[in-house]
Parts: C-alpha cells; structure tokens; sequence
C-alpha cells in the first residue's frame, strides 16, 4: 500500500469518495442553519469548554476519579499502553477471564491492545460490525468513525466465508445477520467487557458511549467486568455539558442529531439492579497526553472528539484513503496527533502532505486550528533538520531565497534569465530537458507557464515612460 | 486628485502572470484610482513559511513590512499572498511587540482586489464586458482564512454578457498547495482531476479564480489533457471590454 498505488485502484477511489462524500452531505444537512440556527455558537462553546477542561485537566480527573469512587467503580491511570496491557493481564489472571468483547474503541487501537491481549493467549473479540470486519482481515481502521469504509461488500464477503466457513453472501443486510449470530455467542461467553469513552463526565463519574449498532451497551453491560478505556482528553466538566457535546459528535460525524445509542454508564449494578457489570473499571491513559498538555501552541489538538469530519472533507484523505498515513489516526487530526505522540522525526513527511487548504478547521466542531498546528510541525520538523544537518539543499534554497527577495535587482536579473531561457518558446511548457526535481514532478502532472518574456515590472516601467 | 493605491503584484504574477497585474491597474484607474507601484517589491514570504522556514520568512515579511510602510492601501493580486500578510505575519512576529505593531497596521490597509473594490471602493460594476460562460474556483485562503465568497461572484455578475455556472465542488482545493504540488506531485494532480472534472460538468469555457496559483494548477493541468478550458483572473474578466 503505497499513495501511488491507492490513487491508481479506483475501484478504492470511488469506496473513499463515495463513503465520505455520503458522510459529508448528511453532516451538511444536519448542520444546516435551517436545522441548526446555532451551530456557529455551538462550536465556540465547545471550543471553550475542552479549552477549559485541557487547561485544568488535573483538577477534573481528580473529581472524576472521587466519584467512580463513590458509585463502586475504580479508575486505574495508566502511563503508556504497557500499563494499561499489564492491568487488563492481572485482571483477566485473578478472575480466570479469557474471551473479551470490545466495542470500538480508537484509543485501544492506539495502544495495540488486541495485539497485546492475543500475545497472551487471551481472545479479545470487535463487536463493532466494522471494526469485526477489520479484525477479521486483520487490519486497522481505515477511518476514525467507520473503520472499514474501505471495504466493498463483495470483499466483505469472501471474508466471511474465508474466516467464518459460512456461504458467500454478498446482501449487506445478510452479511450484518451473520456478524451477529457470530457475536450474539460471544457476548453471552465474554468474561470481561471493553469499551472506549466518547465523554467522561467529571460532577458524576459517568462514562459517555455513542454508538449506532448496540453492541456498546451489550459490551459494557452483558459481561461480569467492565472496563472503559480512555484517554485522559476525554474529560468534560459536567453532565450538562454533554447537551452541546453529544450534539455537535453525532451531527459532525454522521449528521444524526443523536446516535441511535448513548449510554451513561457510572458504575456497577447497585443492589437491587438486574443488568450491568458487577466491576466497573475506567483505565484513563495518558500515553503521551501529558507531554503534549506542556506546549500551549499545540495543545488544542487534545481537544479532539473523534468525530471524523476533518477526514471526510479533507482533500487528501479522500484520495490518499485511511492506511497510507503511519498511525491509526489518520486524516488531517492524524497529521497533527502522529508527530506529537509518536515523536517528530518519526514521519517528517507526515505535516508536509497537505496542501493547507484548510477545510478541516472550518468543519471541526471543536475548532481545532488544524492548518496553524501543522504550519507549527513543519517548523519545527524544518528546525530539528537543521540541528541534525539534513535536508542542507532546501535551506539552503530557502536562504538564498530570502537573500534575493531583499535585493530587486537580483530577483529581477533573475526573472529575466529565466524568462530568457525559457520565454521565448510556447506559453506553456511540455516537456524540458535535464529539468531540475522540483520542475519535473510540476512537469509529471501539468505543464508549466513559461517565465513572462517581460515581467510586470518591466512592462509598467516602460508605460510609465511612454 | 485621485485616491492612490499601492499595488502588490505578487512574484507570480509579475514573473509569469504579467497581465493580471496590468488588469488589476486598470480596472483600477478606471474606477478613479492612481496606481503606486513600488519596484523594490517582490514576494510575501509564503513560500519559505508554509516550508517551514520561519527564519527567511520573517526576513522576507521585514522586507515587505519595509517597501510598503508609508503606503495608504496595499491591494493584493491574490488571496493567499494577501492572507500571508494579514493572518500568518503575526505568528511570525508573535513575540515581538514593536514588530507586531507595523504587522497590524500594514493588517489594517492590505486588501485583496475583489474586497478592495467592494469594501474600499465600492464599486460592484467596473463596466466590464465579457461573452463567455464562466465557473468560479474558490481559493481555499481567501475563502476560509480572509472569508471571500460572495464579493467575486457579485463582481462577475455585473459584466455584460458573461455567464455564471457554479461547479459542484467550488470549495475544494485545486491541489496546489506551493510546494506541496511538487512534494506531492500525483496527489496533487489527483486533486485538481477532481476539480476539473467538476469544471467540465459545468459546460464552462473559462474558470476565474482571484488566485493566480490555483490557475497555473488548473490550467496546466487542463492543458496536459488537452482540454479547451482557459483561465482568467478576476481582474482579467472585469478588465475586459
């Protein structure tokens, strides 16, 4: 999987433009002013209230902590996703635990928890239609919100039938009852139950689930054991808040005004109470959270609620799809998420592969100033190069460049020899010999305007002297 | 006597695009406006700090900031070169306060032509005449860093016999994005397929844009496939008569 080879598969492209383009017209229409008069005002108040709760995040994870407490649960904080592995382990050893089912959960792909529970004999199982589909062909999500958007149905169903021995069946409908005659099983074998968190709510010690397929309330409810896994971002002050932040995911994510399930899970079963766990766990990560807590220019990108519409109207996601970006995060908060949590020069490229456009901030319900944090990565992608001596060419170019653009006259002598060169043939250049890189990737795709035989400048100086 | 303006070009439309600029002058001396072209200019810098340059950025801002101090209003060929100066000059001076006092008041006279004549001069209907049917691109700074939408669109429904055809996907990017069309060559290329494409379900014969960037992306990409689309400036349609 190459970007190369994904823009060439266009049976791919039409999956990616197709599945995105469908999620954008439903968020459009969702937040259209007829439907929602306050979005603008809705955003801005969200914005402020995860500004608020990242700025005093400490306090908040204090209070949430106090009262998973007092409703019988117990919050485990955890440093990195070994931490969180190590917990998960001891658990499932002390209560002889080993089938798991999950609902989709980002932060436990970050943390490659499927992988570190199968690496100890333990069975943990995707409930998620998509993200079971994906488990399957063992893969990653392909997008934040639907992982297996990639995927057609005909593929869908060669996999069934190659890792589940069932007939081909290619109805979509057909393919979801087979998933769920295959889960139903295992929810009611699970041992322990996993979930992610879309809010965590501090005043009452609540875990917040959105989900459309239901699988989250039987994951979190149906086993003995539940544990929720969260970063510590997920944090919002109070349960009111929920009011502009449950309305601003579902509608970003899939223009639904609310998912078809939320749930508002704050403990175990109290005496008395037939359904839910009877140990109830939230594992807040930080895994690189708090670093990033440090740097005031960036930290905004902690303010992410997941909800997948940068993805879907970014440009370059649509064509480049969910796999060719190096993390599980992918599109446009993956850019900014990836070099601050996996380290700088992991994928230097990684801020450069964006042409600025900047749609993604416009539609962030957070707003997130996704293009400002990635113009701030390149800098300092650009500086750290210099500490280390790479990439000496392009400084250099760029050094030169500014020295010319102080001195007219050189930028103008320069201007002419390359409209000398250059100018006197076709408007437009085809093709060029012994090209430099830059020209010949330009040449590769477009043609290129030949240098203007006489530049502005030349042209109004000589009007001015008529 | 005439109200002057200082004309900011850009280097791409001195270098490559020559007639934008004249276009730009007359519409201007038409509406009643003597023209101050300053010849020390030359680039805003963008491309060193979209790089991640901030250094040679910041000396090419100073060297801006310098040639265009005492001028009454700068108005700009371009949206993304006029929202380098009005937006991104301060994160580069964030810290320094005697800096950030000339950034904020060059912020305060900097205007992209299309609001320049709307805003400043108020003047929606320059006399223009143009007899082809025509397809807006949107350029991604000028739409969503310095919020231009409607004001090209009102210019341009003003000029006799030109038609308007708005494209599906006016709002998405043509795929330029500086160095990132070279860095990123064929996803670039992707990007402006997807433009065209919607260019060509318009039945238009010419795309206008207030971005000079965009259309050497558009068009010569267009040219490549040798398709019979051209490209105008803005200023090159409202001079047209």
């Amino acid at each position: 999987m190459s970007i190369e080879t994904t823009l060439q598969d266009s049976k791919l492209q039409l999956a990616i433009y197709t599945a995105t383009g469908r999620l954008m017209d439903h968020r459009a229409n969702a937040i259209s002013p007829e439907l929602l008069p306050r979005y603008q005002e809705m955003r801005q108040h969200a914005h402020d209230l995860k500004k608020h709760t990242i700025e005093n995040l400490d306090h908040y994870m204090e209070e949430f902590e106090k009262n998973v407490i007092a409703h019988g649960g117990k919050v485990v904080f955890c440093k990195d996703a070994t931490e969180v592995s190590d917990f998960i382990l001891r658990l499932a050893k002390e209560r002889g635990a080993h089938l798991f089912v999950k609902s989709k959960s980002m932060t436990s792909e970050e943390i490659d928890l499927n992988e570190r529970m199968e690496h100890h004999g333990l069975e943990p199982v995707e409930t998620d239609l998509g993200e079971y589909i994906i488990q399957l062909a063992h893969q990653k999500p392909y997008h934040i919100v639907a992982p297996a958007l990639h995927m057609t149905r005909y593929q869908v169903a060669d996999l069934f039938t190659e890792k589940l021995g069932v007939p081909r069946e290619e109805v979509i409908e057909e393919q979801t009852m087979i998933a769920r005659r295959v889960l139903r099983e295992k929810f009611l074998a699970a041992d322990i139950g996993i979930t992610g968190a879309n809010f965590l709510v501090a005043d009452s010690g609540a875990v917040v689930v959105v989900e459309n397929e239901g699988n989250a309330r039987l994951t979190s409810s149906a086993p003995k054991i539940h544990i929720a896994v969260a970063g510590m971002e997920k944090l919002i002050p109070r349960a009111q808040d929920l009011a502009v932040m449950l309305g601003l995911l579902g509608r970003s994510a899939t223009g639904q005004a609310l998912t078809s399930y939320t749930s508002i899970l704050s403990g175990p079963k109290r005496p008395g109470e037939v359904d839910g766990p009877e140990e109830f766990y939230v594992v807040l990560l930080d895994a690189g959270r708090t670093k990033l807590l440090e740097d005031p220019e960036k930290r905004e990108s902690l303010y992410c609620i997941r909800c997948g519409a940068c993805l879907n109207h970014c440009p370059v996601y649509r064509k480049i799809g969910g796999h060719n970006y190096p993390w599980v995060y992918s599109g446009p908060i993956g850019k900014i998420l990836a070099p601050q949590f996996k380290g700088l020069m992991a994928d230097p490229w990684l801020p450069f592969a964006s042409s600025l456009c900047g749609v993604c901030a416009e539609v962030c319900p957070v707003k997130i100033d996704i293009p400002k944090v990635l113009l701030q990565l390149r800098s300092e992608i650009t500086e750290e190069k210099q500490r280390t001596n790479q990439d000496g060419l392009e400084r250099f170019a760029f050094k030169a460049f500014a020295w010319a653009m102080r001195r007219p006259w050189i930028y103008e002598w320069g201007g002419m020899m390359g409209a000398g060169l250059l100018g006197n043939g076709p408007r437009w250049i085809s093709e060029l010999p012994l090209s430099p890189g830059p020209v010949k990737a330009w040449l590769s795709q477009r043609h290129l305007p030949a240098p203007a035989v006489r530049s502005f400048r030349e042209q109004w100086r000589a009007r001015r002297t008529k | 006597m005439a109200k002057s303006v200082s004309l900011f070009v850009t280097c791409l439309v001195d270098q490559l695009f020559p007639p934008v600029g004249l276009a730009m002058a007359e519409v201007l001396e038409r509406i009643g406006y003597s023209i101050d072209f300053r010849q020390a200019q030359t680039c805003c810098g963008q491309p060193a700090f979209n790089s991640g340059h901030r250094e040679p950025a910041r000396d090419v801002a100073r060297y801006f900031l310098d040639t265009f101090e005492d001028a009454e209003f700068v108005v700009v060929a371009s949206g993304s070169c006029c929202s380098m100066i009005s937006h991104h000059y301060a994160d580069l001076f964030g810290s320094d306060s005697k800096m950030m006092d000339r950034v904020h008041a060059m912020e305060a006279k900097t205007y992209e032509f299309s609001r320049f004549l709307l805003d400043v001069a108020q003047v929606d209907d320059v006399g223009a005449r143009l007899n082809r049917v025509a397809t807006y691109h949107d350029s991604c700074h000028a739409l969503r860093e310095l919020g231009i939408k409607k004001g090209p669109r009102q210019l341009l429904s003003k000029v006799e016999g030109l038609e308007l055809r708005e494209m599906s996907v006016a709002e998405e990017c043509c795929g330029f994005g500086g160095t990132f069309s070279v860095k990123f060559a064929e996803l670039s290329g992707a990007m402006a397929n997807t433009k065209i494409e919607s260019i060509k379900q318009t039945g238009a014969d010419v795309v206008v844009s207030i971005d000079s960037s965009c259309l050497m992306q558009l068009e010569g990409t267009m040219r490549k496939q040798g398709l019979p689309i051209s490209t105008m400036h803005l200023a090159e349609v409202l001079a047209s008569r």
